[in-house]
């Protein structure tokens, strides 16, 4: 237990490192630039093809489910729309990205760690912490809502392709479900929570990178463990984030 | 000058400093070498703040590096080249990028500045055409030199250098000691390294510091540490075969 406080300790003192004013403004907003590239850009792919799918069988579960006439085939439309935007792009992409962003930085920085890089850092005075880490936090928390609206976007996208594809729904029927009581608060909701995970993504990552000791193992171990701890926090907070949200 | 006034360190039980007082003189190679293990390498980190000190001081020409803040220090080490082991060179960056790193980050010279200050460090270090390589593309010793140049571009007036010989060939080993030697007479600055090569001992060694189980052992230069009757130092220095040989 004692373990657990250091290292929450340890997290707090590294962010206080982090969060002070970048040395050359210059610097950091090309640094930022390469890493809404890196972070966010090139996860596109992943993001719009995992989307997409889990959109098709979310529709096609739900229309295969429908059995009851009572029941209007619009409510595939809604369900999809409902369990994308609430928690499909929100929090399992998140989690997606906790292992795609958050071993790469983890290990990007661990490798620099152990390769004495982050001490030429500080000896050059340099604040490593900040130079290294404050730009990927940013750069999450800026890119990530915007892969989140892509993949609720392609979510329901894909649940509209499977319908059409299936002829188990028709395009009216699937549209007039999305719009059913929509409520923009809904969209808020999710971003407000992809915001916060973006954050934990990235700090817990550059975390367990910084803390690295050791060479090639140490920095697997410290990857590992940025993506097992991510995914803890996450899905923790989600369930705080919704209560404290929705209610 | 650098003064190391009575450290100590330990890392949980284990002492590994134990009272070092030693002063590097301005203008000298000031080696520090021991066998591996024998605290050198915390030393040298100690004096560069990359270790804190449990008790004692480091004194750059009369500035108390131990009592200072993260500012203070942050200032201070632009005043500090170092050499790593591995030279710890940005592997996103090009060479250009790394030795020009130091001066975008603290000066405000334009770019056709800071890009004839490169260019004249790398050929400080005999390095040519090199700008837009990466450092994988690089053999062991270039990235040492390259290392060096990034080191130096700032002009500083303390360099460290972290077994700069390592995995080095002895020819190249040669080059990037005479080299440090030459930047350290060439620019009067305080220069350390932590080595534990008899063959750099005895070419750059104006300053040798014999650190023993934690414990400066024996001081002198590479002309008195052959002639020692320092029982642990002459094993040291005589423990190859081919030292040992001559030695017979």
């Amino acid at each position: 237990m004692p373990k657990i406080f250091t290292t929450i300790g340890m997290y707090v003192l590294l962010m206080q490192k982090v969060f002070s004013r970048p040395q050359k403004r210059k610097i950091y907003w090309n640094q930022l630039l390469t890493e809404i590239n890196s972070l966010g850009l090139e996860s596109l792919g992943i993001v719009a093809f995992i989307s997409a799918f889990m959109g098709a069988v979310v529709a096609i579960q739900t229309a295969y489910n429908i059995t009851s006439p009572l029941i209007p085939m619009s409510m595939v439309g809604f369900t999809v729309r409902q369990s994308v935007i609430l928690e499909f792009s929100p929090t399992v992409i998140s989690l997606i990205l906790a292992g795609k962003v958050g071993s790469r930085i983890a290990s990007e920085i661990g490798t620099m760690r152990v390769t004495e890089q982050i001490d030429a850092l500080e000896i050059m005075g340099v604040n490593s912490a900040n130079y290294l880490i404050f730009p990927k936090i940013t750069a999450s928390i800026l890119i990530n809502p915007v892969l989140i609206v892509f993949s609720m976007w392609m979510g329901i996208l894909g649940g509209w392709i499977a319908m059409t594809a299936t002829n188990l729904v028709s395009t009216n029927d699937f549209v007039q479900g999305i719009r059913i009581d929509f409520q923009g608060y809904t969209i808020f909701y999710a971003l407000t929570k992809t915001v916060f995970f973006a954050f934990i993504i990235s700090s817990v990552s550059g975390f367990y990178g910084y803390i690295t000791n050791g060479g090639a193992l140490e920095v697997g171990q410290a990857s590992t463990k940025a993506v097992v701890f991510s995914s803890v926090i996450i899905i923790l907070f989600n369930l705080v984030l919704t209560q404290l949200l929705l209610t | 000058m650098i003064e190391a006034r009575n450290i100590n360190k330990s890392f949980g039980e284990h002492h590994v400093l134990k009272d070092v007082s030693c002063i590097f003189e301005k203008g000298k190679t000031n080696l520090i070498i021991g066998q591996s293990g024998s605290g050198k390498t915390v030393l040298m980190k100690c004096l560069v703040g990359l270790f804190e000190v449990d008790d004692g001081k480091v004194i750059y020409d009369e500035r108390n590096f131990t009592t200072m803040n993260f500012e203070q220090r942050k200032t201070l080490r632009r005043e500090i080249g170092m050499l790593f082991q591995g030279g710890a060179l940005f592997d996103s960056m090009t060479v250009e990028e790394n030795v020009m790193f130091p001066l975008n980050m603290f000066t405000s010279q334009s770019l056709s500045e800071k890009l004839d200050r490169v260019n004249f460090v790398l050929n400080r270090v005999n390095l040519e055409k090199v700008n837009k390589l990466m450092p994988s593309e690089l053999s062991g010793g270039m990235r040492k030199r390259v290392a060096i140049a990034r080191a130096i571009a700032m002009k500083p007036q303390y360099l460290f250098c972290d077994e700069p010989n390592s995995g080095l060939d002895p020819l190249t080993s040669g080059v990037i000691d005479h080299l440090i030697q030459e930047i350290t007479e060439e620019y009067e600055i305080t220069t350390i390294v932590n080595t534990h090569d008899m063959n750099s001992v005895l070419r750059i060694g104006d300053s040798v510091a014999y650190i023993y189980e934690g414990k400066l052992w024996w001081k002198g230069n590479k002309e008195t540490i052959l002639h020692t009757d320092n029982q642990e130092l002459n094993e040291f220095v005589f423990g190859t075969e081919l030292t040992s040989r001559l030695k017979r």
